[in-house]
């Protein structure tokens, strides 16, 4: 038997890797390829991948289902998935990891045990929680988040903690290592958008928050007066008739005899003004604010974004720069566009430094920045001098308030050390310490942030 | 882009900032409204209430006192609520003062002011709220009516309005 022949056999006893058809993206050049990918070594890439590479998905709903499915066949074997929801009757005609059996229980355990049963090899981790509920040192473990979320809220918080978690150099250049890319998908009806982020380079979720519309609302006049449809009654009944009539109760659009109730009142509103159209799916429509989700989209959106978390770890190609829309209402139509960064963004900002002692006063420290030298160098230059009465806040903690009520109430700050306002007693042996303050002042168009280096 | 992961280099050097204090982390809105305080421009007649404190600024109670029109030498109390979202969502404000004869209040202290609810802008602050107010108790608006009692008689019967907005400020509403 000749040793050709002998290769030939166990070839054929080996099924082809699972993962074949990813392999052949790593293992091909092209003049398309990011900076430093080498398909040589397109083994080493999948085994990082699968080994060292660990992802957090963020919402495990019609977005997340598809993310976490999209991921797994790509050969990512670390996954976390988060989500603060249960499973809904209504969930299962597009959020296919979920059986009539699950409903009731946590989406993100669901979606896991799915996951880890159907795909070999894939390890993903549940949490049943809310974004806000997690530590920074929870989210600082993976290197690539992927969001599937539905409010603009959760973004924004998640967006802060990633920009949070930003760390820099003396001269002010973001350290690479301590950046969080996030691959953010979204999807309403038949429209979405598929973006790419990495804070501290480009434009974060905050930078464009402008993209995103305002929601709906009535002037209060026209639900309380003339409504004119099936819409305005509902509100009407939301908004005016439930705080008048049930004071005492929270509102809470998932019990159902609260819908009841909010469906008879709107029913009745509508009837006295001799308008069609109140039935409990538009109720819970209007009340819940729900836009009709469209399975296709998400597949489409989460693709989009599975496909760019590839590339972003192995650099087998470009990624998008930096937001891709789909409209697929009438026929499919996509742009990619490349938002510029808010330089004066409050979340993502690098902001300046300054150096400081800790036993110099907030009022010396304050003087400083507003003498002609602006701190001795530390504002830049169009800012110097023109920073006359600047209120200070750390955090949550306003230091300083200069105008208004808060100003005698704040003023005793003034004469006492950084130590003792910045520091807890538990950090007062620390000798050097790196906090961020955020600056106020009339002539700031925003706040500035403040990397204050204490010692 | 940037490379960020190598096969080479995979243990990932421990972070710089060591103990992250354990203050709580303050929101966009949080940011955004530090400003607006810092700026606030108290038009005569207005003044401001902090009930939790300096390191509250997301609850907080305006009283406008009207210097001209129906309601001179009343005092009303607003509630304002700021979200974290703020500026994307507009500050939510009552009228705490009860039972307010005005078309564009009702009895609950709901108030009908369309840059609260559908003329809201980002780039509009806590000033031009209190420009709002103000103008809604210069110069009430009986087209676009809340209380719609209030607004009929404003319409019809001007000075009967006008003396029952007397009478409710001697009794102090």
């Amino acid at each position: 038997m000749s040793s050709g022949n002998n290769n030939n056999e166990v070839a054929m006893a080996q099924p082809p890797s699972r993962f074949e058809d990813v392999l052949h993206v790593l293992k091909r050049p092209g003049a398309l390829a990011g900076d430093g990918f080498d398909a040589d070594s397109g083994d080493d890439v999948m085994e990082m991948m699968q080994d060292s590479i660990s992802l957090l998905v963020i919402g495990a709903g019609g977005l997340g289902c598809e993310l976490l499915k999209d991921l797994a066949l790509l050969g990512f074997q670390n996954m976390t998935v988060v989500d603060m929801d249960t499973i809904d009757v209504s969930n299962l005609n597009r959020q296919f990891l979920f059986r009539p059996a699950d409903v009731g229980k946590p989406k993100a355990v669901v979606a896991a045990e799915k996951v880890n049963s159907r795909v070999q090899g894939c390890r993903v981790t549940p949490k049943h929680a809310r974004v806000e509920e997690l530590s920074l040192d929870f989210y600082r473990q993976f290197h690539v988040w992927v969001l599937g979320l539905d409010s603009v809220e959760a973004r924004s918080y998640v967006n802060s903690v990633a920009c949070s978690l930003l760390e820099y150099d003396e001269d002010g250049n973001v350290d690479p290592s301590s950046i969080k890319p996030m691959v953010d998908g979204g999807t309403e009806g038949f429209k979405g958008h598929a973006r790419v982020i990495y804070p501290g380079m480009t434009p974060c979720f905050q930078c464009t928050l402008w993209l995103f519309p305002p929601q709906t609302k009535y002037p209060l006049c026209t639900l309380a007066e003339t409504p004119r449809t099936a819409a305005h009654c509902i509100e009407y009944a939301h908004l005016i008739a439930w705080p008048r009539d049930r004071p005492d109760d929270e509102f809470d659009a998932d019990n159902p005899e609260h819908m009841l109730w909010m469906f008879e009142q709107a029913s009745s509103r509508a009837a006295t003004f001799g308008i069609p159209g109140v039935t409990p799916q538009l109720t819970s429509g209007v009340v819940k604010n729900i836009i009709p989700a469209i399975a296709s989209t998400n597949a489409i959106v989460a693709s989009m974004c599975a496909t760019e978390v590839l590339k972003i770890v192995t650099m087998c190609l470009r990624g998008m720069d930096n937001y891709t829309m789909y409209m697929g209402g009438y026929g499919v139509y996509t742009h990619v566009a490349s938002y510029e960064r808010d330089p004066q963004c409050i979340v993502c900002g690098a902001g300046i430094a300054i150096k400081t002692r800790a036993d110099s006063t907030l009022a010396s420290f304050r003087d400083a920045l507003t003498s002609d030298s602006g701190g001795d160098g530390a504002l830049p230059t169009d800012l110097r001098g023109k920073v006359t009465s600047p209120s200070i806040s750390h955090g949550s903690s306003n230091l300083y308030m200069a105008h208004g009520p808060l100003e005698p109430l704040t003023r005793a700050n003034l004469s006492k050390s950084l130590r003792e306002l910045l520091f807890a007693e538990a950090d007062m042996e620390c000798e050097r310490r790196t906090v961020t303050l955020m600056l106020n002042d009339k002539a700031l168009a925003a706040p500035v942030r403040l990397r204050v280096t204490v010692e | 882009m940037i490379k960020l992961f190598s096969v080479k280099e995979k243990a990932k050097k421990e972070s710089a900032e060591a103990a992250v204090t354990g203050k709580k982390k303050s929101s966009a809105g949080e940011l955004r409204i530090q400003k607006d305080i810092s700026e606030l421009n108290l038009a005569p007649g207005f003044s401001i209430e902090f009930p939790n404190g300096t390191d509250d600024l997301l609850h907080f109670e305006i009283t406008l006192k009207p210097t001209e029109g129906y309601y001179t030498g009343g005092t009303f109390l607003f509630g304002f609520e700021i979200s974290d979202n703020y500026p994307h969502d507009a500050p939510k404000v009552k009228c705490l003062t009860r039972n307010v004869f005005h078309p564009n209040i009702d009895l609950e202290g709901n108030i009908c002011l369309n840059i609260l609810r559908e003329d809201w802008k980002p780039v509009l602050s806590i000033n031009s709220v209190m420009y709002g107010l103000n103008f809604l108790f210069l110069d009430p608006n009986p087209e676009d009516p809340l209380n719609k009692d209030a607004a009929k008689m404003l319409r019809d019967n001007p000075r009967q309005f006008e003396q029952v907005v007397r009478n409710g400020i001697r009794r102090g509403w």
